[in-house]
This record gives structure tokens, C-alpha cells and sequence, in this order.
């Protein structure tokens, strides 16, 4: 399915649960998604992407844009719920070293 | 006025003369002998001034008459000298610089000659190793920075066996590149008329005489493979033995023969062996063995011998030897070309399973590829692997679609998936041509600084994710093959 995403203040932070695919038909969502969490003067924005089930090379240049825009807001972003598969990707683009990755603990 | 012209030889006695002089000296002081002094006596000069700095003459001022007719007095005398002791330094910086630019121009020029030698060799290396069925190829070159004249290639024989060479050419730079693409030319016109390989090497040989340089040779193996069978007939132009490990076992596959270019009428020992199912072969350049430690010791057949009984298949083969020499050599910087071809043949039973779908150019289709690609796959790769392989797929689908088909729904992309025990391979086709301009390295500096697009990531991930990419035309096809091994390779790194 095309992204949708919900919005959550969660203490000073901004958490943006996204659902579905991140790629070329997702700019226009994952834009508003950003104006709205960015819009309630969060400390920091928290993209979820436990319901993300396929992001591509377009859907990594929307989080590129993203990025570059909450950087030059001088607004954090962290990314929480990637699988390995889709961490290693954000690793090997160094996205890690400007989004920092939140690893859930594994359920007990 | 008049310029006076002399050139002073390196060895003219004037040289040491002037080099202890202790300031300007009239032309009659000079040594009468010298070559120097009688050409400068021919355009009447009277006076020389030394110019000498760090105790090296670096020019000299040669002076004729003053306008006046007067003799140099002292005061001119000493002026000469404070402008020679001046002059000098600023001489010598100006040749150094002359020197640096001409060693900047020779290195440029053998740069350009070093990148044509290999522009030379890559042309005639295979741009894609064939799917041999039950087989498994791989292969694995290294240039040195001197470029040697490695080769290999895979020939199918009219009869439907493999014809595979691997060789050598002595000497380095564009003479060894040129010789490499000539004998490679013999050998494949040749194993069109004759399928034995000592006949294809004595016919080479042959040929290869009238044309090849003085003190130039080739180191040649030839092997012709019966792929149903394994039967293998060789023979061998002084080139590395090659090596085949077969169950807890290493052997040699021995033959004899004159390197080729060397000597007329040379006879090539024709030997036959049996391939087994688990077999793997390894032929190799002296690249490997023959390069040295810090120590001066040569990397060597045990060494080599050693990768080769630890091995569990072709590539794994390759990657063994590849850490193996890098650790031996600790950093010392690459002899010779390196190359190495393995053939693993798959075991009875082993499974060769070849799918092939095409979809339509439309946009979005590149999600239906990544789909039905990793069900096909299923679990002969694990998991991470898997995942690794859908995106790469994906992207490659998606390039195929947008650039390659420009997004034409009456244009489809072909996929075939084949699925060995040791590789995954995924052909993806299109009707273009291509990649014509190189790839800009995405940077993720410069995109948040806005220097570079956001996009442009499509390649770099394919690149980053599978095993191996290798790109050819098949027909009017394009094609992009992702090679993805079933095993995690035995290191992190690998330089094929």
C-alpha cells in the first residue's frame, strides 16, 4: 500500500508512525508527515517504520530531503522499528550518522 | 648584441675548473685544452663568470669585449661576481622546476601509456562468465600497476565442450598488452579448426613466431572440457600447473610443454583427466605465487596448495587465496597481474534450476520482479541475503523499466532466475544500451549541503548488496546480472 502515517507526541518528541511503502508515490505523505510533527515544536522527531514493509532508492532520497530540511531546523531525527535489512541500508548510505537508529529490546 | 653559444660537455675539463674558481676569470686562464674554452676563444670572449651554488656549477656567464675596448676592471670584476652569487640559486631553482615539469611529463606520458595497456587487456577479458550448467565458474583479476599481460577466457567448441585458457605474457606495459591481444585472437580463431588443445597450442605457437618481440613469451593452459562428463583433455605452454581439490585430496594436473613464441615446430603433451562431481579446479597466474613479503619470501605453491584443500567451493576458493595473499604480503605493493579462474562441479544431485518471466514496462512492475524473483529464490539463500537480493533486484528492475524501456509498456523486461547450490544469479534484460556516463558516487555530505541530488542511490545500493553486478549485451538485449553466493563469503572484502 501507498504510505500513510499517524502523528504521536510522545514527552518532547514528535512520532511519526508510517505505514506502508516508502517510495516515488510517497513524497506529498512523508512531507506532511514532516510539516505536521514539525509544526507542534517538538525537541526531536521519531519516524516509526515498524509498518514500513518496502522502502527504495526514491524513498531513500525522500528521507535524504527530509533529513537535509529538519538539519537545517535544527531538528533531530531518530528512526525507530527498521528491520536489520532495511538498518544495514540506512548504515551502508551513513544515513545512521545523522538519524539516530533506535533499537527496540527484543521482547522477553 | 652579440649571444655567445656554447655548450659544455660533461666531461670537458672547464667543468672542474670552474667549479673551484674562486670568481670571474679571464678567458686566458682557462684550460686551452678544453672544448668549451676554444669554441668561446672562436667568439672572443674574454671574461667568465662561474655560477655556482651547494658546490655544483649550475651556468656560467660568458662575456666578449667591453664596448669601450677597456680590459673587465676589478669593480666590474666584483660586481659580476655578487650577481653571479645571486644569479646561481635562482638558476639552479629554475632547472630544478624545468626538471620537475619533464619527470611530470614522462610520468604522464607512462600513465597514459599504463591506462591504454590496460584499456587493452580489459577489452579482451570476458565481460561475464557463462552459466556452464551443473557448473560453476568463477574468476578473479587483479592488474598490477605496471599492467603484465594476463588473460583467460571461456570458448564454446563447436561440439558443445568449453575451451578454457588461462595465460601469460612475459614483459609488462603496452608490448605485453599488444601480445596478449594477439595470441588471445589466435587462440579463439584456432579453436574454431582444431578442439585438441595441444594441437590449439602447437598451431598458436606457430602463428605466434613470426610476430611476437624478441625475448617475449607466453605461458598458456588449455583445458577442453566435456561438461556432461567432466572428461578433460589439457595441455600446457609452461604455465602454472593447475590445482583440483577432490574430496579430502589436493592434485596436480600435470603436462609438459615449450612456452609459446619461444620455438618452432614445439610439441605440446596432450594429457586427460576426469573432472568429478565436487571437483574444483583452480588455474592461477605466477602473480600469486611469485609475489613476495617484506621478508623477500615468495608466496609459493603450499601456500597455495593450503587455499585449495581448505576450500568448499569457487568462490569461496577465491576469496581464500585473495585474504590468503594479502595477509602474506602484508602491504607490499602487487608484483604482477593476478588471476584466478575456479571450476566447481556441482554434485550429483545438486540442483540447476533455471526460471524466466517478463514483465511489462510500467512503473511500479519492479515490485512484482522483487516478488516473484524471492519466491523462485525461496530458501536457497538465507534470509538477510534474501532481503538483500529483493532490493537489488528492485532497483534493477526499476532502472530497466524508467531508463532502459524509458517506461514503454509494449517493451518487457525479461528475468531469469538460476539457482545453483553455490550462487543465485539474476539476469535482469532490457532494450537499451546502457550506462553511458560513469555513475556519480552518492554522497551524503553532499546532499544534506544540497551540493549533490537526493537521488542517485538506485546503483550504489544494487552494487552494495549483491555478490557480484556484472552488465552485457546479449542480442538487443542489455543485460544486468546480480550474482548473489548462498553462503556469506568467508570475508568482508573481495577484490574481484
Amino acid at each position: 500500500m501507498t504510505l500513510a502515517f499517524e502523528l504521536d507526541m510522545r514527552g518532547d518528541t514528535a512520532a511519526v508512525r508510517l505505514t506502508g511503502r516508502i517510495d516515488r508515490d510517497a513524497g506529498g505523505i512523508l512531507e506532511h508527515a514532516y510539516v505536521a510533527a514539525s509544526a507542534v515544536g517538538p525537541a526531536a522527531v521519531e519516524l516509526g517504520f515498524d509498518d514500513v514493509d518496502y522502502i527504495n532508492s526514491s524513498g531513500i532520497a525522500l528521507i535524504v530531503g527530509l533529513l537535509a530540511r529538519a538539519r537545517a531546523e535544527g531538528l533531530p531525527v531518530r528512526a525507530a522499528g527498521l528491520t536489520p535489512h532495511y538498518r544495514h541500508i540506512f548504515e551502508i548510505t551513513r544515513l545512521s550518522d545523522f538519524i539516530e537508529i533506535v533499537v527496540q529490546p527484543a521482547p522477553h | 648584441m652579440t649571444v655567445i653559444d656554447v655548450d659544455i660537455a660533461p666531461g670537458d675539463p672547464l667543468l672542474v675548473f670552474l667549479q673551484s674558481a674562486p670568481g670571474p676569470l679571464e678567458i686566458a686562464a682557462l684550460p686551452a685544452h678544453s672544448p668549451a674554452v676554444v669554441r668561446m676563444k672562436e667568439q672572443d670572449v674574454r671574461l667568465v663568470v662561474p655560477l655556482v651554488t651547494s658546490g655544483e656549477v649550475v651556468g656560467m656567464l660568458a662575456l666578449g669585449a667591453r664596448r669601450s675596448e677597456r680590459t673587465y676592471s676589478r669593480d666590474d670584476k666584483r660586481l659580476l661576481d655578487s650577481l653571479a652569487r645571486y644569479g646561481a640559486p635562482a638558476l639552479r631553482l629554475g632547472q630544478l622546476m624545468r626538471e620537475q615539469e619533464k619527470e611530470a611529463r614522462d610520468r604522464e606520458r607512462i600513465e597514459q601509456e599504463l591506462h591504454v595497456a590496460q584499456l587493452i587487456q580489459q577489452q579482451f577479458l570476458p565481460s561475464a562468465l557463462p552459466e556452464l550448467g551443473g557448473w560453476h565458474v568463477a574468476a578473479f583479476y587483479r592488474p598490477a600497476r605496471t599492467v603484465g599481460g594476463d588473460f583467460y577466457d571461456l570458448i564454446e567448441l563447436a561440439d558443445g565442450r568449453i575451451m578454457v585458457v588461462t595465460g601469460d605474457v612475459t614483459d609488462k606495459g603496452v608490448p605485453a598488452a599488444l601480445v596478449m591481444a594477439s595470441t588471445h585472437a589466435l587462440l579463439r580463431s584456432t579453436a574454431q579448426i582444431a578442439s585438441s588443445p595441444g594441437e590449439v597450442l602447437r598451431r598458436v605457437n606457430e602463428l605466434l613466431i613470426p610476430q611476437i618481440p624478441m625475448n617475449m613469451f607466453v605461458t598458456c593452459l588449455v583445458l577442453v572440457i566435456d561438461l556432461e562428463t567432466g572428461r578433460t583433455r589439457f595441455a600446457n605452454a609452461g604455465h602454472n600447473l593447475p590445482y583440483i581439490r577432490r574430496g579430502d585430496e589436493v592434485v596436480r594436473l600435470e603436462a609438459r610443454g615449450m612456452p609459446l613464441g619461444l620455438m618452432p615446430g614445439s610439441a605440446y603433451e596432450e594429457v586427460e583427466a576426469v573432472i568429478e562431481p565436487g571437483d574444483i579446479v583452480l588455474l592461477y597466474s605466477d602473480g600469486l605465487t611469485e609475489q613476495h613479503d617484506a621478508a623477500g619470501e615468495m608466496f609459493g605453491f603450499e601456500r597455495t596448495h593450503a587455499a585449495v584443500a581448505a576450500a568448499t567451493g569457487g568462490d569461496d576458493l577465491i576469496d581464500r587465496s585473495v585474504l590468503a595473499l594479502a595477509a602474506f604480503s602484508g602491504g607490499v605493493e602487487q608484483e604482477d597481474d593476478i588471476t584466478l579462474v575456479t571450476l566447481h562441479r556441482s554434485r550429483r544431485g545438486g540442483y540447476d534450476e533455471t526460471v524466466a518471466f517478463v514483465v511489462p514496462s510500467e512503473l511500479g512492475n519492479e515490485r512484482e520482479v522483487m516478488d516473484r524473483v524471492a519466491s523462485i529464490v525461496g530458501e536457497a539463500l538465507p534470509p538477510s541475503r534474501l532481503d538483500a537480493l529483493r532490493t537489488a533486484v528492485s532497483e534493477t528492475a526499476m532502472n530497466a523499466i524508467e531508463h532502459g524501456n524509458r517506461a514503454q509498456a509494449d517493451l518487457d523486461v525479461a528475468v531469469t532466475v538460476r539457482r545453483t547450490p553455490e550462487t543465485v544469479t539474476v539476469d535482469v534484460g532490457d532494450f537499451g544500451r546502457g550506462r553511458r556516463t560513469p555513475r556519480e558516487t552518492p554522497d551524503l555530505d553532499l546532499k544534506l549541503a544540497g551540493l549533490q541530488t537526493p537521488r542517485g542511490w538506485g546503483l550504489f545500493l544494487v552494487e552494495e548488496l549483491v555478490d557480484r553486478v556484472e552488465e552485457f549485451a546479449d542480442g538487443d538485449r542489455h543485460i544486468v546480472r546480480l550474482v548473489m553466493r548462498t553462503a556469506e563469503p568467508a570475508a568482508e572484502e573481495r577484490g574481484s
